[in-house]
């Protein structure tokens, strides 16, 4: 809850925002969280005709149907699979990590990677794999799992890595036509990048932006700099977020990350392939590289005319309540797709917070 | 996934130390974040600290998490 005097903070940044609004513009919020966030305020129908659009900033939700398969596929072998719990029930192309769980496979769900470490060295005749999925902020983790692996000589510990960066997905998004006034860049990956590596969203493609928080008062006060941007006609990448977020990032998390992974292609659900946006294990950790290790599928198994939209959800191309499975078909209870899996997913916010409250499709 | 757990450091043993985080107390690790010492706030994401914060930002965090997953249990 807001206090007295950060509620009229925010009453005054609402009204100032408003002023500023004279006719519809899009502003996307890049981070899953920042995008439950805005649905849990209540600020899609209070900020009406500004349109508050969901990015693919929910690691989840932008995982392959492809790297699904080979994860389910993992845990068919025999090996025991350790993940977040948030992956269990997303859909891959015929079944889910809930199912094989039901049939039998031996799924634990962890909260660190490192946990997975101990199961590895608890259980050292059978292979423990851990499902890589995430973003920079928890890529540095699973780094440090797989160096304490090869420290600790558990050769039976694996890193099945979907692990993705955000600014290549950011020059994905914004060098295809995207009719994007402005961004919300994601506030805890920010702290590992950094402010400053983010500076082309508007130096190479005019678009301004701000990484912000998360309480109610941050996002209104990143909203209201990218509309000052906006407005003057001068976009910049400013930072709303600066007792949390550093010019420069966090160094060490990025030198680790340096020192385990590669970049290379990776496939993103609604984008297809992005250059340099994966993260895989480098050469000398290969012997803990499930994707090496494991005989997996080459391809997903494609379903004719799959009707979930979440790849265009997760593009800002519409709005939750623009696919027609939304709140039909597709439930939090009967998921068709991840975008309503996952506690970031935009489907499973806009279900909670925003399908009764008007807000307008895209 | 993409917020980080606001957490008090509690005891620091090289790398690795005690934090609390609502109560509960649990091991993680310091090695991104080394100048982090006992009683102050740190940022962690699965199991690693990733930033030093100050007290006042942690308890913003601590009463958004709280809201988040009331609603969601």
């Amino acid at each position: 809850m807001l206090s007295g005097t950060e509620l009229a903070q925010a009453q005054q940044l609402l009204a100032l925002i408003k002023k500023k609004l004279t006719g519809p513009l899009s502003i996307m919020e890049v981070c899953g969280t920042h995008t439950t966030a805005i649905s849990k305020y209540g600020l899609r129908p209070l900020l009406e005709p500004l349109r508050l659009l969901s990015g693919p900033g929910c690691p989840v939700c932008v995982t392959a149907a492809v790297d699904l398969d080979r994860m389910i596929a993992l845990a068919g072998t025999g090996a025991i699979v350790a993940t977040f719990g948030d992956l269990l029930r997303v859909p891959g192309s015929e079944t889910s990590l809930e199912q094989a769980q039901a049939e039998g496979a031996d799924i634990r769900i962890v909260y660190s990677p490192l946990d997975a470490l101990a199961i590895a060295a608890d259980n050292p005749k059978r292979p423990v794999v851990f499902l890589g999925v995430g973003f920079e902020t928890t890529a540095p983790a699973m780094a440090l799992a797989v160096k304490q692996a090869r420290e600790r000589d558990l050769s039976n510990f694996y890193l099945y890595s979907c692990l993705k960066t955000v600014v290549p997905a950011l020059h994905a998004l914004l060098a295809a036509p995207h009719g994007l006034d402005g961004l919300l860049l994601p506030g805890h990956v920010s702290s590992v990048i950094g402010r400053r590596a983010q500076d082309f969203v508007a130096s190479l493609y005019g678009v301004p932006a701000a990484v912000v928080g998360f309480g109610e008062r941050d996002i209104l006060l990143g909203i209201a700099a990218v509309l000052r941007m906006i407005e003057e006609g001068t976009p910049g990448v400013v930072n709303a977020y600066p007792h949390v977020v550093r010019e420069e990032g966090n160094l060490l998390a990025q030198k680790l990350l340096a020192e385990v992974f590669d970049t290379a292609a990776a496939e993103w659900r609604g984008f297809g392939m992005i250059p340099e946006s994966g993260l895989v294990l480098k050469t000398e950790f290969a012997s803990h590289d499930a994707a090496l290790h494991f005989d997996l599928p080459h391809a997903s198994v494609l379903r004719e005319q799959d009707p979930c939209r979440c790849g265009d959800v997760l593009r800002g191309a519409i709005s939750p309540l623009d696919c027609a499975l939304f709140a039909d078909r597709c439930l939090p209870l009967t998921p068709l797709g991840p975008c309503m899996v996952s506690s970031e997913g935009a489907c499973a916010a806009y279900y909670r917070y925003d399908r009764k409250k008007g807000v307008a499709p895209a | 996934m993409c917020i980080g757990m606001p957490c008090r450091v509690i005891a620091r043993v090289g790398e690795l130390g005690t934090v609390e985080y609502c109560g509960n107390s649990r091991e993680i690790n310091f090695a991104l974040v080394p100048q982090a010492g006992n009683g102050e706030w740190v940022l962690v994401h699965a199991g690693l600290a990733l930033q030093l914060i100050g007290e006042d930002e942690a308890e913003q965090l601590l009463a958004l998490l709280e809201e988040f997953y009331a609603e969601r249990d």
